[in-house]
Order: structure tokens, then C-alpha cells, then sequence
């Protein structure tokens, strides 16, 4: 190959001297400012290499950059500064009683914000990502309470719990396990008492069940039940004991269901959360489930 | 010449245009005055919009996600008004391109723009072309010294005024600017005039020709929108050739002097034929058509004409120009069509909005008494700067009842909203029905929400309730 550059006779541009199979490459050649460009970014990625974290090490880790840059340390210095620029709302939440910070709508704005945040930390495992519940963990949405759906009764069961050992939670009354003798019933129902006392409450629910069923569990419900349920199953908040009359069920409300739970009793438990975050959370706990919909 | 190994990169050739006088020349100066005054001065245009609102006639409020156009307000849900100005301005192009090549990249772009205005400061300070190259290729003394620094001091100065005129449009200018210069400006203000004083100096004062050859699409695109009919810029061959000298009467028109290479802001030669990277700027229409007055010959040499137009010439025949054609019925058809839509768009506009969407989770509550309940967020915008009051019902449902989740208001079937001023207001609302009025386990919902002396604005939705097996 000859080092004379070749002009193409067609186009009147030179070519580069590579040929394939009788093609040549015409050379248009970039402006060397473009090649400078070039070698200024290979020289910004050396910086870069130098200032943050970039090259991997064959034994684990890798090179940490002079910055000492991460991610992590960086959310971790905006949600400190977030935390010191909602210090005053937050004092104001912890001086405030419930009702006061409901009426002022900045204040409730921020609150309810920050109970929605406290939330999905500690209520989804059991309540669900909207508060919706699952079996046997209450529906935070509806209109049924067992404990009381007032702004104060739902902070009262935050702070405390139920059936847990801190002495001022909900102890009420765990449901007995009516078909179960080694679990010490007041009494032991016959299963049949217990599928009639099933189909009285499926019948107080618009249920189809055999009236004379029907009939047999009323008495059966007025002797064993009626006690914590209420005469007419209207429920009974200081006992925790749901009305039966809703349609509104925490363990299913399809017979086999309701026989299963005459039969092995419940006892619904929550943590005290007072001994888990402080005042000012719970509060904002309160408010936030307290505006779901259901609040009283 | 001696023997070299092809090279793969260009050394840069600086190109020195000459001065030139004529009709072209100062058609340049006309737009150049116009668009450069545009840039800077519209950001101090005021426009009267009333008490706490910016009365920036032209504004693009980022911080305030408010673009102010006048007597207009967009807000960023409405930025296909603002797509559809930059569609328009596209069309606009199209159509320009193929009526008159590129008259866009030789009068209006910027690129072209502070070129022209750089060049002028550079032939004002070191002289014309000539002077220009031979103060470039003689040694270093205080008088080229003081004349370098001269122009890149005025350069640098254009660049910073146009920095801060660019930030002058996203912010209010007066304050903005007594902010800059007192020093107590935001970095971010500080940032930006720093890179558009850096882009300006070194587009305008160093890339010029080449930003157009080597970095922009548009002669690329161009050629696509370019047909036989399209005038541009272009040298009569069959007139001119073979050229020689004025006095040779065997020769053709051209008599080679090069005037319209060295006024060509791209450094090529037009004889070569139509190329990418002429922008059209026609300076050597000018360059040529005095030097024909001088030779006394007929100017237009170098003139605008046609690929046909030229053919025609050089067969003898008077040329013709078809600027109706359909390419240019198609551009100027889908300009109107979306200029018209436009135009409906903004004349139907209304200045109060309502979005419902419903809970994703859950997408029903099972409520005591055989009643479900669904819950849906309201947002209201209100592009007005008064408060308006609401009144939201639901359509051909009277047994709906409606509340807003965490304000107990007993069994009603209108709620009252507020929409504050300038803003949207959110509100969370539950809907709820007797199971029994549920088919097939979902429901239509029509949300009206009537008031502020406008018509209904009316919503659909479903209200989920279960399905049963």
C-alpha cells in the first residue's frame, strides 16, 4: 500500500486507503476539537474515579472515593434535616390534645402525614397497606368497632394494646372455646348446640338457615352468649366482644366459619405501642386511622 | 507535494469572511436586530395579571410550574399547548425548508445569530478579512495584544449579557438581575448564566461553522424536506463556466474572484454545487451580484433558483417557480390543522377542573347495615385567583351518600368543596350504596360538581362492591 493519499475520482474526496473486495472508505475526518472533546471526558472519568466510589476490588468492596460519597449517607443527612425542619409541628403535636390538633387543619394536615408515614412501618404487617385488615386483624375502614372507633378510643388502643401484658390494655374478654373441654369453657357446648347457635346468628344476618335450628341456638345463645354479645348481639365495646349483627366479620361469617369459631373460642391480641414509639407518633397514629373513614 | 498517511481528524481551518454590502446583507441585519432584541428585552416586557401574580409578560416560572404567555396561563398539566407550540414551530420549519431551503439556519437561528453579531465585533476591532488574517499570523506584540484582548473582553461581554438575559425568562427579570449583580443570587441563577456565558463565547466566538456542519441534525433532516421545486442558493454553471478573466469574451460570466468564497460564513465555495454545509444566508448573491455591476455584466449568478428554475435557464426558457406543490400543501395543511386545534383547545378552555380516581386498596368496605362503601380522591384545580365553592352529587343515584372521609356529616347526597385560589385541593371521599343496589358487582358513579357560574363538570367512576360466586 502506497503512503500517497488517494483521492476518489468520483466525489473529489480523499480516502482513508482501506479497501474491502474493491470498496474504499472516503475519509471525512472530524475536527480535532472533537477528538479533544474526547480526552477531556476520558480525563473527567479519571476525577470522577478518584472522587467517588467506582472501581470494584478483587477481595470485596470496592475504592471509596475521596468524597466518601454514598447514597445512603446522603438520605440519611436529608431525613435528619427533615426531622429538625418538622421539630416545632411536632412539638405542637405532643402539646396539643387530640381534638385541638383536629381542629386546625395545618397542624391535622401534618399530622395525619405523619401517621400515614408511622403506618406503613409498623400497622401494614397486620392491618393491611389501606388499613383494609385480613382475617382475624380488623378492618380499620368500616364502621364496626371492637374497642371503640371514637378519635379517643382509637388512641386509647394504640397506647395500650390489646390483651398484652401492659396493665392498661384491652383485656375485655378472650372468647371461650365453647367445643373444646381441655380449654376450660364456662361450659361445654354439644356440637349440635353449637352448629344451632351458628345458624341463629346466620339468621340474625339474613342468612337461609333451618328455622327450627334457628330456634334451638337463640336459647342456646341467650344462656352461653348473650352474657358478652349483648341480648341482641348488638356487641359489647368493653369487653371487646363484636355485635354479631352487622354483616361485618373479623374470622369469616359463613357457617363453618362461625362454627369454628364457637367451637376453638378467639382471643385477639396488639402490641402496646406507647412502649414501642413515642407520644407524638401514636397521636399521629390516631389521627390518621381516625380519618380512614371509619372514625366515630 | 510530499507523501502523508491520511488523517482521521481535521485541524481546524478558521475562516475569515469578508465584509460585504447588499440587499441580502441587510434583509441579515433586520432579522438579527430583531431576534437579538427579542432575547433581551422581552424578558422586561411587564403585562398587568393583578395583585401577587408576576406581571412578566413572557415568563416560564419552573419554581411556580406556571408558564405566562401574555394574557395566558399554562400549568404542567397542560404542557401539550406548549408541545404544540413547538409542533407548530416544526411545521413552520418544514414548510420554510421547502419554499427557501435553509433560510432558517442563514437568518434566525441563534447559532446564526451571535455568530453574525461575534464576527461583527471581531472585524470592528482587527479589521476585514485581510487584516484579520495577517494579524493572526504575525508574532505577538502589545498591538496585537490589546486588539485580542479588546474583542474577547466585548465577547465575553455579550456572553454574560446573554447568560443573564436567559435566566431574565424563567424568573422576573428586574429583580432577578439586581439580585446577579448585587451578588445574592441562587447558585443555580449563578450556573445557568455561567453556562450560557460559556456556550456563547465558545459557539459564537470559536465553533461557529462548525457547530452547524458537525454537530446539528438539521442539514441531515434537511435534505429530506428539500425537493427540485425548493429555491436555494445556488451558482448559475451553465452561466459562468468555463470562467475567465473579464476581459476573455470566449469565457463565461464567472470571472473567479472569489468573492463570494471569502464572504462565505462556512468557508466553501457555492460553485461547487448545492452542499450541507451551506446555511442560504445568500451573502454571495450580494458578494457576486456587485461584482457583475462592476464588470457590467447581468447580476444573478449567483442567485435564489430552483434545481428546475436553473435547468430551465440554462435550456433558454424563462424559469418557473412552483412554491404550490404537495409537499408544501401537505406542511401548510397539517400548520393549520394544528394551529386549529389549537386555537379550539384554547378558546374551550375551562379554568376549574375535577380528577376522581378511585382507592386502588381496598376497592370496597363492607359496612354494618348491608352497605358497602368505596372510597375516591377528589382533586379540584382552580386556575382562577379566587376561592370557588363546590357542590359535588352523584347522577341518577339518590341513594348514594356521599361524605369526606374523617368529617362525619350524617347521611347526605351533596357535600360542599372548596377550591382554593390558584391551586388544587385535594379531597379523600367515600360514596356508599346498599349492597342490595349492586348488579353484577360494580356500578357506574356520574360525579357532578356544579358551581362557579361555569357548566356541570361531570366525572364517571365505578363503585366496586363483591362478586359474588
Amino acid at each position: 500500500m502506497s503512503n500517497e493519499v488517494e483521492k476518489d475520482k468520483l466525489s473529489g474526496t480523499d480516502t482513508t486507503g482501506h479497501e474491502w473486495d474493491g470498496i474504499k472508505e472516503l475519509n471525512t475526518p472530524l475536527p480535532r476539537w472533537w477528538l479533544y472533546t474526547f480526552y477531556a471526558c476520558i480525563l473527567f472519568a479519571i476525577g470522577y474515579c478518584v472522587l467517588y466510589p467506582s472501581i470494584p476490588l478483587p477481595w470485596g468492596g470496592h475504592t471509596e472515593g475521596l468524597l466518601h460519597y454514598t447514597n445512603r449517607k446522603a438520605i440519611e443527612a436529608d431525613l435528619k434535616a427533615n426531622a429538625v425542619s418538622a421539630r416545632p409541628q411536632y412539638a405542637q403535636v405532643a402539646a396539643r390534645d387530640l381534638d385541638a390538633i383536629r381542629a386546625d387543619a395545618k397542624l391535622r394536615e401534618f399530622a395525619v402525614a405523619g401517621g400515614r408515614a408511622a403506618f406503613a412501618q409498623n400497622c401494614v404487617p397486620c392491618h393491611g397497606n389501606s388499613g383494609q385488615g385480613a382475617k382475624g386483624y380488623p378492618n380499620l375502614l368500616d364502621d364496626v368497632w371492637l374497642w371503640g372507633g371514637s378519635l379517643d378510643q382509637i388512641h386509647q388502643t394504640i397506647r395500650f394494646g390489646v390483651r398484652n401484658a401492659n396493665p392498661n390494655s384491652h383485656q375485655g374478654v378472650s372468647m371461650p372455646a365453647w367445643g373444646d373441654a381441655a380449654k376450660n369453657p364456662p361450659q361445654v357446648l354439644a356440637a349440635g348446640q353449637i352448629s344451632a347457635v351458628a345458624d341463629y346468628v346466620l339468621s340474625l344476618n339474613h342468612g337461609e338457615v333451618d328455622p327450627g335450628s334457628a330456634k334451638a341456638g337463640q336459647a342456646v345463645f341467650a344462656e352461653n352468649c348473650a352474657a358478652c354479645h349483648g341480648e341482641s348481639a348488638e356487641g359489647n365495646q368493653d369487653m371487646g366482644a363484636p355485635p354479631l349483627i352487622t354483616g361485618v366479620w373479623l374470622y369469616g361469617g359463613d357457617k363453618a366459619s362461625l362454627v369454628e369459631t364457637i367451637t376453638h373460642g378467639r382471643s385477639g391480641q396488639m402490641p402496646a405501642w406507647s412502649e414501642r414509639l413515642d407520644e407524638p407518633t401514636v397521636k399521629m397514629l390516631a389521627l390518621y386511622v381516625h380519618q380512614l373513614g371509619g372514625g366515630k | 507535494m510530499s507523501t502523508q498517511e491520511a488523517s482521521l481528524y481535521e485541524s481546524h481551518k478558521k475562516v475569515y469572511p469578508r465584509a460585504v454590502t447588499g440587499r441580502f446583507r441587510s434583509l441579515k441585519w433586520a432579522v438579527m436586530g430583531v431576534c437579538l432584541a427579542f432575547f433581551y428585552l422581552m424578558p422586561l416586557v411587564r403585562w398587568d395579571r393583578g395583585e401577587g401574580v408576576p406581571d412578566q409578560a413572557i415568563l416560564m416560572d419552573l419554581a411556580g410550574q406556571r408558564v405566562y404567555l401574555f394574557g395566558l396561563e399554562f400549568w404542567p398539566q397542560e404542557i401539550y399547548f406548549v408541545t404544540g407550540i413547538m409542533v407548530l414551530a416544526m411545521l413552520l420549519l418544514f414548510l420554510a425548508t421547502a419554499l427557501f431551503g435553509r433560510v432558517w439556519c442563514g437568518y434566525a437561528c441563534p447559532q446564526t445569530v451571535w455568530t453574525d453579531l461575534f464576527v461583527m465585533v471581531e472585524r470592528w476591532i482587527e479589521g476585514d478579512r485581510m487584516e484579520r488574517i495577517r494579524l493572526d499570523r504575525a508574532g505577538w506584540s502589545w498591538s496585537k495584544l490589546r486588539k485580542k484582548a479588546a474583542k474577547h473582553g466585548i465577547w465575553l461581554g455579550i456572553a454574560v449579557a446573554s447568560g443573564c438575559a436567559f435566566v431574565g425568562w424563567f424568573a422576573d427579570a428586574p429583580r432577578l438581575s439586581h439580585r446577579l449583580v448585587h451578588g445574592t443570587a441562587s447558585l443555580t441563577d449563578y450556573g445557568f448564566v455561567a453556562l450560557l456565558t460559556s456556550t456563547t463565547y465558545l459557539l459564537g466566538g470559536f465553533a461557529r461553522e462548525q457547530v452547524c456542519t458537525y454537530m446539528c441534525p438539521w442539514p441531515r433532516i434537511q435534505s429530506s424536506l428539500l425537493d427540485e421545486h425548493s429555491r436555494v442558493v445556488s451558482y448559475q454553471a451553465w452561466r459562468g463556466e468555463p470562467r475567465g478573466k473579464a476581459s476573455d469574451s470566449t469565457a463565461g460570466d464567472c470571472i473567479d474572484c472569489l468573492a463570494c468564497v471569502q464572504v462565505c460564513p462556512t468557508g466553501i465555495d457555492i460553485r461547487d454545487g448545492h452542499q450541507m454545509q451551506c446555511i442560504d444566508c445568500s451573502l454571495c448573491v450580494d458578494a457576486c451580484d456587485s461584482m457583475m455591476t462592476k464588470v457590467n455584466r447581468e447580476p444573478g449568478l449567483i442567485r435564489w433558483e430552483s434545481f428546475t428554475g436553473q435547468t430551465q435557464r440554462a435550456a433558454g426558457l424563462p424559469a418557473e417557480w412552483r412554491p404550490v406543490r404537495a409537499r408544501t400543501v401537505l406542511y401548510a395543511a397539517l400548520l393549520l390543522v394544528v394551529a386549529g386545534v389549537m386555537l379550539t383547545g384554547l378558546t374551550l378552555r375551562q379554568p376549574y377542573h375535577m380528577e376522581v380516581q378511585h382507592d386502588r386498596q381496598p376497592l370496597f368496605v363492607a359496612l354494618s347495615g348491608a352497605r358497602l362503601r368505596n372510597g375516591y380522591v377528589v382533586k379540584l384545580s382552580n386556575q382562577t385567583r379566587g376561592e370557588q365553592i363546590f357542590t359535588l352529587t352523584v347522577a341518577d343515584h339518590p341513594e348514594v351518600v356521599l361524605a369526606i372521609a374523617g368529617e362525619q356529616d350524617g347521611a347526605v347526597h351533596h357535600i360542599r368543596l372548596v377550591a382554593e385560589p390558584d391551586g388544587q385541593t385535594v379531597y379523600h371521599i367515600t360514596a356508599s350504596l346498599p349492597q342490595s343496589r349492586l348488579n353484577g358487582g360494580t356500578e357506574t358513579l356520574t360525579f357532578v360538581l356544579s358551581g362557579g357560574g361555569r357548566p356541570d363538570i361531570r366525572v364517571s367512576d365505578h363503585f366496586f362492591g363483591p362478586v359474588w360466586p
